[in-house]
């Protein structure tokens, strides 16, 4: 599906190469959907490496996988010369799990890659390794178990996965030690009328919006800027694809497209939730601080100026802990300014994550215009 | 046999059909018996019954095959801005609950995914332990206007996890409990076509057994069985189960047959023999007080009715995902039919207790 621009007067004089559009830019969901089943367990992203790369390819002027499994894009600028060199990643990794042994009697043990809430694994289908071979985490019947029990959280270390293999052997046939495992929820959209898609539930949205949106304004432009492209891996195990794609790319600003936890769930003590770092249905979050980096002034004052002239909505994230692929592409080399674009969406690192799509779709928006406007006066300022 | 057990399991698993609103399962399942029997009657608390007709000369005495088809899930109980919380309708185990694909059905079907909220909004005494029902949400990420057009207290929430394959012929679903025994009853209508029959065999799934045996009584009631077979699932052995091995029973090893006061001794005597006489695998489940199946709501209908209780082994009992090996549910089928094949009219004349 080709990427549609927004109508923009100012900018049709300023690059008159870019092709003439009319509707507003929109993400594609049938991508998002494949993306979002797709299995990518940190350090095993072969699968959506592989649909980045044939994505992207009829789109970018030069496309490399690294050491790491990174990949690596550029789309050079409408006017090659002086364009500022921008990178924008987005993680391919998602959290799950990898197999570490067989019980005698054929089920498999297993240990959580990323962080993963224990409470959210009981009763859950799952698919394991490269074949995708369902399984179940298994739970004692609530009939067997008296309440005190009921009430008591299983460990993983207690948990097991079952593929139905009855034995050790047939286990460690199927699916052998080192292999990943992720939750099996299909991809849903939320058709509520009046306007289409409202909501998009699935795993892995964290950050596979990213990787769709990312692929997105490949598939737009050219821009003012030469963009790269940083498909990312490792960012759940601790940033480490971004310190080695910001080395390779030595961009002149860096901007992280993520997925941040909206924790605007209601207190049940009837309290205000204070605490919700992001809300759904707010728009684009754009990041002052988190854990690992504070974003460039210049470039939070520039996103925040284009969504308000373009009366796009946006939310600032409430300054606190976590940390995106922004928090190692700054530390790369001399230094990045840097700053993350996050979409908000509830449940991440679980087995069904909830976004909006109009946030989506106001992310994206906003990308396109930090890309379509941006030039070196941005960070002169 | 021609009846695809893995087909009709699914699509009997997968219509949500909870206690007290059984409509969408009892249509998946006249489909399935209506070609099988000669006659069909849905009573009036929603109790689905279908007869193979016997030879004898009529009054003839009748078999009761009892299957519940009501299935366990969740019910609004109020809208809370975006979101919904939810009441149990049966047994719900909370800890499998977080995470948990469902779907509510509002004014239209809506995805949804049940959450526990983060720590922090929850009392302190509730956030070390499994998060409370009470405490958990119903999420669809809707806007609260639009969530408040079309969903409401009372619509019911059921589980979205879709059946998957696993090795061995074994298949985790949702509501196997107890729809993998309604399959084993169509298994059993299937395996009587052509084969002359003395009695009058009643495949009946029952409503609202999940929440008190409520439709196995009324229906007992109304059929006046000479005999009637509960057919529910049992505890499946596995990893998870380890500490009550001796509750538990293997997948693949066929049907459990009852034992205890729930069952009468001579029923049980007969099953057991026709089992061995057909050459089919079965475990015995001892059953030392209340069977925990439609047999005992059955076995005091009227002035009393002699029960038997077949259960299939299922794991993961009453979570959204249910393993059950195929061959159990076909067994299963089979020595109903070998049993109700093997009934003529002196049967009753030699069913006694020691």
């Amino acid at each position: 599906m080709p990427t549609r621009a927004r109508p923009r007067a100012r900018q049709a004089k300023a690059a008159p190469a870019v092709r003439p559009v009319s509707k507003p830019a929109r993400p594609d969901v049938e991508l998002l959907r494949v993306l979002s089943n797709a299995a990518a367990v940190s350090g095993d992203e072969g699968a959506v490496r592989r649909m980045v790369l044939e994505a992207i390819r009829p789109h970018v002027d030069e496309v490399k996988v690294d050491a790491l499994g990174n990949v690596l894009a550029v789309k050079r600028a409408a006017r090659r010369r002086a364009a500022p060199r921008l990178l924008l990643a987005a993680h391919m990794d998602e959290v799950g799990f990898m197999i570490v042994d067989h019980d005698t009697d054929g089920s498999l043990r297993f240990e959580v890659v990323g962080g993963v809430s224990e409470r959210v694994l009981l009763g859950k289908a799952v698919l394991v390794g490269p074949r995708r071979l369902p399984g179940v985490i298994g739970a004692a019947p609530v009939h067997l178990l008296g309440s005190e029990r009921l009430e008591m959280v299983v460990r993983p270390g207690q948990m097991r996965i079952d593929i139905g293999a009855g034995n050790q052997d047939a286990a460690r046939r199927q699916a052998a030690v080192g292999e990943r495992a992720t939750f099996a929820t299909e991809f849903a959209v939320l058709e509520a009328g009046e306007g289409g898609a409202m909501a998009l539930r699935g795993k892995a949205l964290d950050d596979r919006l990213g990787c769709a949106s990312l692929i997105g304004l490949l598939r737009g432009g050219p821009y003012p800027v030469e963009l790269h492209a940083a498909f990312t891996v490792q960012e759940e195990v601790g940033l480490r694809g971004a310190r080695v794609a910001g080395y390779a790319v030595e961009p002149q600003a860096a901007i992280a497209l993520d997925c941040t936890p909206a924790n605007d769930l209601p207190d049940s003590r009837g309290r205000e939730n204070t605490q919700y770092n992001a809300r759904l249905g707010q728009g684009p979050v754009i990041y002052l601080a988190d854990a690992r980096t504070i974003s460039d002034r210049r470039l939070v004052d520039y996103l925040r100026r284009l969504a308000e002239d373009a009366h796009l909505p946006y939310q600032i994230r409430q300054p606190g802990g976590g940390g995106t692929d922004a928090g190692a592409i700054q530390q790369t080399r001399a230094g990045v300014p840097v700053v993350s674009v996050s979409v908000p969406a509830r449940y991440l690192h679980s087995p069904a994550a909830l976004a909006r799509t109009a946030d989506w779709e106001n992310s994206f928006r906003l990308l396109t215009l930090a890309l379509e406007r941006y030039d070196a006066r941005v960070l002169k300022r | 046999m021609t009846v695809d057990v893995l087909a009709h399991v699914k699509a009997l698993s997968s219509p949500p059909g909870l206690s007290g609103y059984e409509e969408p399962a009892r249509t998946v399942i006249r489909s399935a018996w209506e070609p099988l029997t000669d006659e069909q009657h849905a009573d009036r608390l929603g109790t689905y019954w279908a007869v193979r007709r016997g030879q004898g000369a009529p009054p003839r005495p009748r078999l009761m095959l009892a299957a519940h088809m009501d299935a366990i899930g969740l019910m609004v109980t109020r809208r809370e801005g975006e979101f919904l919380r939810v009441a149990n309708i049966g047994g719900i185990d909370p800890r499998v609950l977080p995470g948990q694909l469902v779907t509510v059905h509002g004014r239209q079907d809506l995805p949804a995914v049940v959450v526990a909220p983060p720590p922090f909004l929850l009392p302190k005494a509730k956030r070390d332990n499994v998060t409370p029902l009470a405490e958990l949400l119903v999420d669809t990420g809707l806007p609260a206007e639009r969530l408040a057009q079309l969903a409401h207290t009372g619509d019911l929430v059921s589980f979205a996890q879709p059946p998957v394959e696993l090795l061995n012929e074994q298949l985790a679903a949702k509501s196997l409990d107890n729809r993998a025994s309604v399959a084993a009853l169509t298994v059993c209508l299937e395996a009587l076509q052509g084969r002359p029959l003395v009695w009058d065999v009643y495949a009946v799934a029952t409503v609202q057994e999940e929440v008190g045996l409520r439709g196995a009584g009324t229906s007992a009631y109304s059929l006046q069985p000479d005999l009637a077979v509960a057919v529910d699932v049992t505890y499946g052995s596995d990893a998870a189960t380890r500490e009550f091995a001796h509750r538990t029973f293997p997948l693949g090893g066929g049907p459990a047959l009852g034992l205890g006061p729930n069952i009468h001794a001579g029923l049980f005597a007969a099953f057991k023999a026709c089992a061995a006489r057909a050459e089919i695998p079965y475990t015995i489940e001892a059953m030392p007080g209340h069977s925990g199946t439609d047999a005992f709501a059955i076995q005091v209908a009227r002035a009393g009715i002699p029960t038997m209780v077949l259960s299939i082994p299922v794991r993961n009992m009453h979570t959204p995902v249910e393993v059950v090996a195929l061959k159990d549910i076909a067994r299963t089928g089979r020595l109903l039919a070998e049993f109700a094949a093997s009934l003529d009219d002196q049967f009753m004349a030699g069913l006694t207790l020691d």
